[in-house]
């Protein structure tokens, strides 16, 4: 059982408590705060309190957690035989839990005809590569790669898993928690290991980025997460480094399955995917139209970057979903960001704020993008933006 | 076909606003509504059964009010209701909640294709989908951004990837999670207004559902929320006003500064 | 305020507003530049059933009346009072067919209308004839199971896009006003054409049109009620649908109103936001009592129009007259408070300015609602002595 417990004792009847609530579950009776009965013991509000009077509440069953699970592993991702750069920025994040648990990093390596693959791995941080290699498991299958990675870390027992929150890690991973009934969190953006107890706190955004938790799983092992592209850093590859290669046997019962992909398409983008740009100009609801969009590619195109935009850019049909940053686009992190016409929603903030330097340029003075920006002008972006992109061409021609 | 869309009640988080002074969140007052990927996972079940007959079914976990986002979801088009709802839900996790809702299906029966939405707007996860399906032993196909056909006892999709798409196959029953580009959902119809207004909500409990109250809420979840914050502000300057040409000029030579351009 | 809608208006209120925003809102000004009909939005209202909420739930529709009606355009012209108009114009030409259509009639053709599958244009306006309706040249001549119909309307609302005409002809010129008659015109019917399109000042996203009739044969069933009665069709149907225009105008002054006051709570001068300047005040607290004193008076008026009140065309009149003025008082006060943003394109003040100005103007001007009312002051009393 578990309860949000107000202390009558410290709660002042202040009512700090019940802004924090998105559910409309606390209120105050009698000055005191009450816990009303459609509370989802979601936790936002426990923060809230300048007086530590709430206080979530749980029986805890006995710890069930074993002993014998140990080191970290990384869920490697391919395509085509080639990794894929999220697998290197895990390996970084790994070789640090690693090394904070005192075990050693890991990674599997599903796919077919990735030998030279695991190599490299082994260069980016890895210890151990487990190599599970077959005709029929080229292409990624949920079913198969979920029984084979199953198995893998039911052999291999390790206390940490992580894999990236890309299209293939969003529907894998979950699959293989529940089939080890374990937890698993999304897209942390932070992961550390807690010195008292030794856990895994996994730090991701909720509630649109809003808020931000901290994740613990206390009571199965191992401890899953997923991280997305470009929130950790890889570290430097050492060709030298050795370690060891070993595959794994399959069984054929594993490799059934009831889907099958037909084809895979790939749709080609003429610019630089924004998930891998070092500059990008993204534009808001100021552009007011398609063809507006073109000063924003001039100036993309004048510093070396690409474009994206904000969603209602999107949703008005200006520029395709490919270029969307935010909460449901893109995660991105250049090196510079300029956000043109965008009044900084949360959801596009927590897609873009961990950029090294944001520039917004905007009418209103208000737009809350000014709280996250570098450098902020206030002004008409159709005057601003062509006067900027002739700047940086005549001071790059000197 | 029979179609189960499983549905979530979410703070509109769109509807969050930042108090100018105290610089802090404002989530006082927040509508709760479906969630909206939630939305294109209804419209699609809709034109589907439109398409080739059979029924919707909207099946949600949550608390009493979530009642709301069912009625909302039959005056868009399905047929029945499901609302499992029981106080030992509460706190329940991914892991948890997956549990129960495939509890719920299997009390539904017979079923061709499970829809939800791509995941849910307040917990971002994406991870209850691929939950349900392993838990009922069904294939799912996870972002599903196109529905090609479906003919005898299989459907065939495009499910978007980082580069493009794939075309993949499942054989039915299988579970899909499906992205924005899929559709555009339909708004509410004044006589759907009226008829869910009337209608009746089928509501499970964990004894209705058969499971073990230790498998859902808090004590049917391996993780568990440590600590709640808001999240780190950026270091910003005070905007510039000015003449365009100053402005352009002055951030030109900070750029240079910072070794940008 | 609260005006205790059933609950059924509620959702009328809410699903307009829903439409209003996530499917009008994003293409008002593009519709408005181009004089772009808005068949998108027309499928949107179609298929949440606000074609139908005036009508009776036997034909298809959902059974309300003027009032819901209202609701839903006052709601939709908050956002734009241009695409609000093939909803409003679509009842204005529905009414003489609910007012006076036979049983047949309705049954033929109000399904099609509820369900907003067909859209509907009323054509009474020639370029001769626009206060003076008695100076009609449209004429209707029998000729065994038709009549033939010959002359151009002019401005005709839906023209061109609507399915469905209600045209006022005389059929006996020689009677003047008691000589007139009203007809069902199905578009695509042999001699019936159309003129040019209008390039308008506002409400750009409706259609105007010139119909054009020669010799156009329409079938004897289609007159609506008897020969000579075209008058009173055209009379009464005003008195039903003028809630409408007011309606139309209340939204657009809504709209107005909501820009102003968010304008004003952002837009800072001397260090602060506008809005703490007692000049602002008092011209949005005008505003804003205007808007509310019409909305009072326009459902009123309409809820009166649903409860069977015949003898309402004097307060009819009133209610359009009032919420016009007021519109157009309230539109140009928005587009001072935003001030040189306020006369830009790129907010919408501007557009709902030059949308307020036709409904001082349209289904009776202005100045003809004030002597409707004179007259009805006159007979009040003379009928009192």
């Amino acid at each position: 059982m578990a309860w949000l417990e107000v202390v009558a004792e410290k709660c002042v009847g202040c009512g700090a408590c019940i802004k924090a609530c998105l559910y409309d579950a606390l209120a105050l009776e009698d000055k005191l705060a009450v816990v009303k009965e459609n509370c989802t013991l979601c936790g936002a509000c426990l923060d809230s309190c300048p007086f530590e009077a709430l206080v979530m509440r749980k029986t805890e069953p006995p710890a069930q957690v074993a002993e014998s699970y140990k080191g970290v592993m990384v869920v490697a991702e391919q395509k085509r035989g080639q990794l894929q750069s999220v697998s290197y920025e895990l390996l970084g994040v790994g070789r640090r839990l690693a090394e904070d648990t005192e075990s050693s990093l890991s990674a599997v390596l599903i796919g077919d005809g990735v030998d030279s693959q695991a190599q490299r791995l082994i260069a980016y941080g890895a210890d151990r590569v487990f190599v599970a290699q077959s005709g029929t498991l080229g292409l990624y299958n949920d079913e198969s790669y979920a029984a084979v990675l199953t198995r893998v870390i039911r052999e291999q027992k390790p206390e940490i898993v992580i894999a990236g929150a890309t299209c293939i890690g969003r529907a894998l991973i979950p699959r293989v928690a529940v089939q080890l009934q374990t937890g698993l969190t999304a897209d942390c953006t932070g992961l550390d290991i807690q010195e008292e107890t030794g856990y895994l706190v996994q730090t991701r955004p909720a509630f649109g980025g809003n808020i931000m938790a901290m994740i613990l799983c206390t009571r199965a092992r191992p401890q899953m997460a997923t991280v997305r592209h470009k929130v950790m850093k890889a570290l430097a590859p050492d060709e030298n480094r050795k370690g060891e290669i070993i595959r794994v046997a399959l069984d054929e019962k594993e490799l059934a399955t009831r889907t099958t992909v037909l084809k895979s398409v790939e749709e080609a983008a003429d610019t630089i995917p924004i998930t891998e740009a070092d500059i990008i100009v993204s534009g808001g609801r100021g552009m007011g139209s398609t063809g507006k969009f073109s000063v924003l590619f001039e100036l993309a195109k004048a510093l070396g970057g690409a474009v994206g935009s904000s969603r209602s850019a999107v949703d008005a049909g200006w520029v395709p979903y490919a270029y969307q940053v935010g909460q449901t686009g893109k995660t991105v992190q250049p090196k510079l960001y300029i956000a043109c016409g965008i009044s900084g929603a949360i959801q596009h903030l927590v897609g873009m704020q961990s950029s090294d330097v944001i520039i917004a340029i905007n009418k209103d003075p208000e737009a809350p993008i000014f709280k996250v920006a570098t450098y902020g002008l206030v002004g008409d972006l159709f005057e601003i933006i062509p006067r900027l992109t002739q700047e940086i061409k005549s001071r790059k021609m000197q | 076909m029979n179609i189960i869309v499983c549905i979530k009640q979410v703070p509109d988080t769109t509807s969050v606003r930042i108090d100018p002074e105290t610089r802090t969140l404002v989530r006082e007052g927040v509508p709760s509504i479906i969630n909206p990927f939630d939305m294109f996972a209804i419209e699609e079940g809709i034109r589907l059964k439109e398409k080739h007959g059979g029924k919707v079914i909207v099946l949600t976990l949550g608390p009493p009010q979530a009642e709301d986002a069912l009625r909302e979801a039959i005056s868009l088009g399905a047929d029945e209701a499901i609302h499992l709802c029981d106080v030992a839900f509460k706190g329940s996790d991914t892991l948890a909640t997956s549990f129960a809702l495939s509890a719920g299906i299997r009390k539904i029966g017979a079923f061709d294709l499970i829809i939800c939405g791509k995941q849910a707007s307040d917990g971002d996860t994406a991870q209850v989908g691929p939950g349900i399906a392993v838990q009922l032993n069904i294939p799912q196909i996870i972002f599903v951004r196109r529905i090609e056909e479906i003919q005898e006892g299989a459907i065939v999709v495009e499910r978007i990837s980082e580069e493009g798409f794939d075309v993949v196959r499942s054989a039915l029953p299988a579970l899909i999670s499906v992205v924005k580009e899929i559709n555009q959902p339909r708004l509410p119809s004044l006589k759907g207004k009226m008829k869910a207004k009337k209608a009746e909500i089928t509501k499970w409990g964990i004894a209705e559902i058969g499971v073990d109250p230790g498998r859902v809420g808090l004590d049917g979840s391996p993780t568990w929320v440590e600590k709640i914050f808001s999240p780190p502000e950026r270091e910003a300057h005070e905007p510039w006003h000015g003449e365009p040409d100053d402005l352009v000029k002055k951030l030109a030579d900070e750029l240079e500064k910072a070794k940008i351009i | 305020m609260n005006y205790f809608l059933t609950e059924e208006q509620q959702f009328i209120r809410e699903i307009s507003a829903k439409i209003a925003k996530e499917k009008i809102l994003p293409v008002r000004a593009e519709l408005d530049e181009a004089q772009e009909f808005p068949w998108e939005i027309v499928k949107v209202l179609a298929d949440s059933n606000l074609f139908g909420v005036y009508i009776e739930e036997k034909y298809g529709g959902t059974g309300g009346g003027v009032l819901d009606l209202c609701i839903a355009v006052e709601e939709l012209s908050r956002v734009c009072g241009g695409i609000s108009l093939c909803l409003a114009a679509t009842a204005l030409g529905t009414f003489p067919l609910i007012l006076f259509g036979s049983e047949a009639q309705k049954q033929k053709y109000l399904p099609g209308i509820a369900e907003g599958k067909k859209i509907v244009a009323f054509a009474l306006t020639e370029s001769g004839a626009g206060s003076d309706a008695g100076a009609i040249q449209t004429t209707a001549r029998r000729e065994g199971d038709y009549y033939v119909i010959n002359g151009t309307k002019q401005w005709i609302t839906n023209g061109g896009e609507a399915s469905i005409y209600t045209v006022i002809a005389m059929t006996d010129k020689a009677r003047g006003s008691r000589g007139a008659s009203a007809f069902i015109v199905e578009k695509e019917t042999p001699g019936f054409t159309f003129g040019k399109k209008e390039n308008k000042m506002g409400i750009r996203a409706s259609a105007t049109r010139e119909l054009i009739f020669q010799d156009c044969r329409v079938p004897v069933e289609n007159l609506l009620g008897k020969e000579g009665q075209g008058f009173i069709v055209a009379m009464k149907t005003f008195d039903a649908s003028r809630p409408g225009v007011a309606a139309q105008a209340l939204g657009i002054a809504q709209g107005a109103l909501d820009e102003a006051v968010t304008y004003a709570r952002q837009r800072e001068q001397f260090g602060k936001p506008i809005i703490s300047f007692q000049g602002i005040q008092f011209m949005l607290a005008d505003m804003a009592t205007k808007v509310e004193a019409s909305r009072a008076l326009v459902y009123a008026v309409a809820r009166a129009v649903d409860r069977g009140e015949t003898k309402i065309a004097k307060e009819s009149a009133m209610a359009k007259l009032f919420a016009s003025d007021m519109a157009m008082q309230v539109t140009v006060d928005a587009v001072q408070i935003l001030g040189g943003y306020g006369y830009m394109k790129e907010y919408p003040v501007e557009k709902m300015m030059r949308d307020a100005k036709i409904t001082q103007i349209y289904e009776g001007t202005n100045q003809i609602q004030r002597t409707i009312i004179a007259s009805h002051l006159v007979k009040e009393q003379a009928g009192r002595k």
